[in-house]
């Protein structure tokens, strides 16, 4: 008996040990329960591995979320590559997976997650010490469309599991400075993930956000010395001509002083709230338009009273009040975290106090006024 | 024997008794599930039946699949609550049209209790939206919000407690609010940047203001085209709870109907009384709360083509809100008069005018039994308010009446 379990024991191991690194595997139907099936990433011995065959990639400004840390990849079907557009998003082909993991650095104390953290995939690894993740994200391209699929990462770091009706997590956030908060942190629904990413809100589908040139458009923190469109071209996952690539259009880093104070706020604003506030996704009802090529105008919030906001006015005029960030409605919804007022209205559970810094000032600094 | 059962019957009547007399329980969690899977899920075609009971939810739902239908078993007996609402801006978002919810309540939500948002044949049937704490301005703005929707029919609803429109229907076309009841909102009824609507057979009190029929500025299409008719809007007296900053705001307590630079609207065959600042309100932007400066150059901000006729009116005008009101009513009609039952903030727009009036089709016409129009002059700063009966005695081409299309033809 016990010779028996102790040969268990052994191949168990050998198994372990002889495990081979997974590959993207597309799935052309139905919900995989395991984020497993999909192959694009893998947490083994406490580290996670980004599969080969999936492209880590970041953006010039994120989408902020509770502070949580993302590794995004992209994993195209064998010989295809995206096409270039210089405003919208890359068109990817049928095939493609999309990953976007969300964690956070910890001190290991359970359930308290840090508002600060530097740790990325190297080589396409990264060690999970000291590390919470929380779920991953997939869209994945089927002929009929985009679907969207969040998996939520079971407590021992080794699988994450399919979660079709979303999940509230709570979770306390240490901040930089000590102070701590709880909060709830929101695995979106499949249909909250369209809320976000069916950015036509006549069609209705479903499309990936970030892949626009504008945000891709910066050094590759995965692949030292090169640009990353230039990267993405010289592998072959991007069709780019060299003239396109020269003109790409290139969103500020939102936290980096280097870039003017404009083009960061307006990074800030892209990344954020024009996924919706667009001339025709889901806040088109609003009459506010904060895409980059949007002139500073009332489409653009300037001295623009509200118009369905309810308790998301705040009681105040404007969305932007130039030089009043504290008569802005536009900071008042970013800094509150009310669910009737608050923007986004999605994904997010405490208040970015740099990001609502960085819009303050920006507003501070702005020219004219509402009369 | 017979009296054992008796009293073993009473026993169970006295103790069904007590369980109704004990605080609502806080509702069902474990169907938050169920119900988010069946939306998830739903395929075109699909009735979703929600059963009778209190039910609890802590996330917003939503529907994004066109053809469904959401059915409970009744306003008072299917009930949604959202009281432990702790994401989501709304309590039900649908993005969907050939939608149909009925016979449920929805209740607590954090911010608007239901919202449609884009979709052609939207029913909504005798669906309560509440906010059960009664009016608040930490309320969700609005109960029932569809939004950029068009063949839309909202019959025998309620709605209570909004901090801003109860009924709202907004950016959308061909639409029927009829049968239903807003009260203790700041706006009961409001039609918002619509073009064709038909509000009738509703009640409206207690609210701020009874029934609004207003355009936005920023907005891309104006709205035009709304028959206000046989419905009662009554002592709308409730002091202004709304946000400052939104339309709504500026809206005086004591309002029975206002239409705010919104054209082609008649208002006719209601019942119209009690509402202490007026009974109707004829106005421009320039006399709402509304921001002049970020209007883009293209918006209209003058109410035209409007007609008053044949509503019961009364009891109205004793007591407007607001001190520039309240002076002008002492200075024209002494302490125990009355603001007229219909009110006109005097602005028309000088670029339409020929030979000094405006077109016909572009006026205010006031035909209606006894009911006097009082002119408060806003372009001048209300220097000098005047009666101005005789002035819109008018009459207007008559709007054709709403008809719903499709599954929803009547």
């Amino acid at each position: 008996m016990m010779r028996v379990c102790a040969a268990l024991v052994a191949c168990f191991v050998i198994a372990a040990c002889s495990e081979k690194s997974p590959t993207p595997t597309f799935h052309a139907e139905g919900y995989p329960e395991q984020l497993s099936a999909w192959g694009v990433l893998s947490a083994r011995n406490g580290v996670l591995h980004v599969s080969k065959g999936a492209t880590p990639y970041d953006l010039a400004t994120p989408l902020f979320s509770d502070y949580a840390l993302k590794l995004r990849a992209v994993s195209l079907p064998d010989g295809a590559a995206a096409s270039y557009d210089a405003e919208d998003v890359f068109d990817l082909p049928v095939g493609t997976i999309i990953s976007k993991t969300f964690y956070y650095e910890t001190d290991g104390e359970p359930g308290v997650v840090r508002a600060q953290g530097t740790r990325v995939v190297k080589d396409g690894a990264m060690p999970l010490r000291g590390v919470r993740l929380i779920e991953t994200r997939i869209l994945a391209h089927r002929e009929a469309g985009w679907i969207a699929l969040a998996y939520v990462w079971n407590e021992a770091q080794t699988e994450a599991r399919l979660k079709r009706t979303g999940e509230v997590i709570p979770l306390t956030l240490a901040r930089a400075d000590g102070r701590r908060e709880a909060f709830n942190y929101l695995v979106p629904n499949a249909n909250q993930c369209a809320g976000c990413h069916a950015t036509n809100n006549t069609t209705r589908a479903i499309h990936p956000i970030g892949l626009k040139a504008r945000h891709l458009n910066k050094p590759s923190t995965f692949n030292a010395g090169f640009n990353q469109l230039d990267w993405w071209k010289a592998s072959g996952l991007l069709e780019v001509s060299e003239g396109e690539a020269a003109a790409a259009p290139k969103n500020a880093v939102w936290g980096d002083a280097a870039f003017s104070l404009d083009a960061r706020a307006r990074a800030y604003l892209d990344a954020n709230c024009s996924h919706c506030h667009s001339n025709v996704g889901p806040a088109d009802t609003s009459g506010l338009d904060l895409r980059p090529s949007t002139p500073l105008g009332p489409s653009y919030g300037y001295c623009k009273s509200p118009i369905a906001a309810g308790n998301g006015s705040g009681g105040l005029p404007f969305d932007f009040v130039p030089g009043h960030p504290e008569q802005s409605i536009a900071v008042f919804r970013l800094e509150t975290t009310d669910p009737a007022a608050m923007m986004p209205e999605l994904g997010r559970a405490v208040t970015h106090e740099e990001g609502v810094a960085l819009i303050r000032e920006w507003i501070a600094k702005m020219d004219g006024s509402c009369g | 024997m017979r009296k054992t059962l008796i009293a073993a019957a009473s026993i169970v009547a006295l103790a069904a008794c007590g369980e109704k007399e004990a605080a609502a329980p806080a509702g069902d969690a474990s169907y938050q599930e169920t119900l988010l899977l069946q939306l998830l899920d739903a395929k075109p075609g699909d009735v979703i039946t929600i059963p009778e009971g209190k039910f609890s939810f802590d996330r917003s739902l939503s529907l994004a699949v066109d053809g469904v239908t959401i059915r409970g078993a009744g306003m008072d007996k299917t009930i949604l609550s959202f009281a432990g609402q702790v994401q989501g801006a709304e309590g039900l978002l649908v993005t969907a049209s050939d939608f149909t919810i009925e016979d449920l309540a929805i209740e607590d939500t954090k911010g608007d209790a239901l919202k449609v948002n884009e979709g052609e044949n939207i029913a909504i049937r005798r669906v309560r939206t509440e906010w059960t704490g009664g009016p608040k301005t930490e309320n969700g703005a609005y109960g029932i919000y569809p939004v950029q929707t068009t063949n839309v029919l909202i019959d025998g609803a309620v709605a209570i407690g909004a901090s801003d429109a109860g009924i709202y229907v907004g950016q959308s076309h061909n639409v029927v609010v009829r049968n239903s009841r807003a009260e203790r909102n700041v706006a009961g009824i409001e039609i918002e940047n619509t073009t064709g609507a038909d509000v009738y057979d509703n009640v409206a009190t207690d609210n701020t203001g009874g029934i609004l029929v207003f355009n936005m500025p920023n907005l891309e299409v104006p709205g035009a085209k709304t028959r206000v008719f046989r419905n009662k809007s009554i002592d709308n007296n409730r002091k202004n709870f709304g946000h400052p900053g939104t339309a709504v705001a500026g809206v005086p307590a004591g309002s029975g109907v206002i239409v705010n630079a919104n054209d082609q609207v008649e208002i006719f065959d209601n019942d119209i009384t009690g509402n202490k600042t007026a009974n109707v309100i004829i106005a421009s932007i320039f006399s709402s709360s509304l921001s002049k400066e970020g209007m883009k150059p293209d918006f209209d901000p003058y109410p035209e083509g409007i007609y008053v006729y044949g509503n019961r009116m009364g009891g109205g005008g004793k007591n407007p809100d607001g001190l520039d009101l309240q002076a002008l009513k002492v200075a024209m009609f002494g302490p125990t008069g009355a603001i007229p039952d219909v009110l006109w903030d005097g602005y028309v727009d000088p670029a339409k005018m020929q030979d000094g009036v405006l077109p016909a089709s572009l006026r205010l016409c006031v035909q209606n039994d006894g009911a006097e129009v009082l002119d408060v002059d806003g372009p001048n700063g209300n220097k000098n308010p005047r009666l101005a009966a005789a002035d819109h005695d008018c009459a207007l081409e008559k709007l054709p009446p709403i008809t719903l299309t499709g599954p929803l033809a009547e």
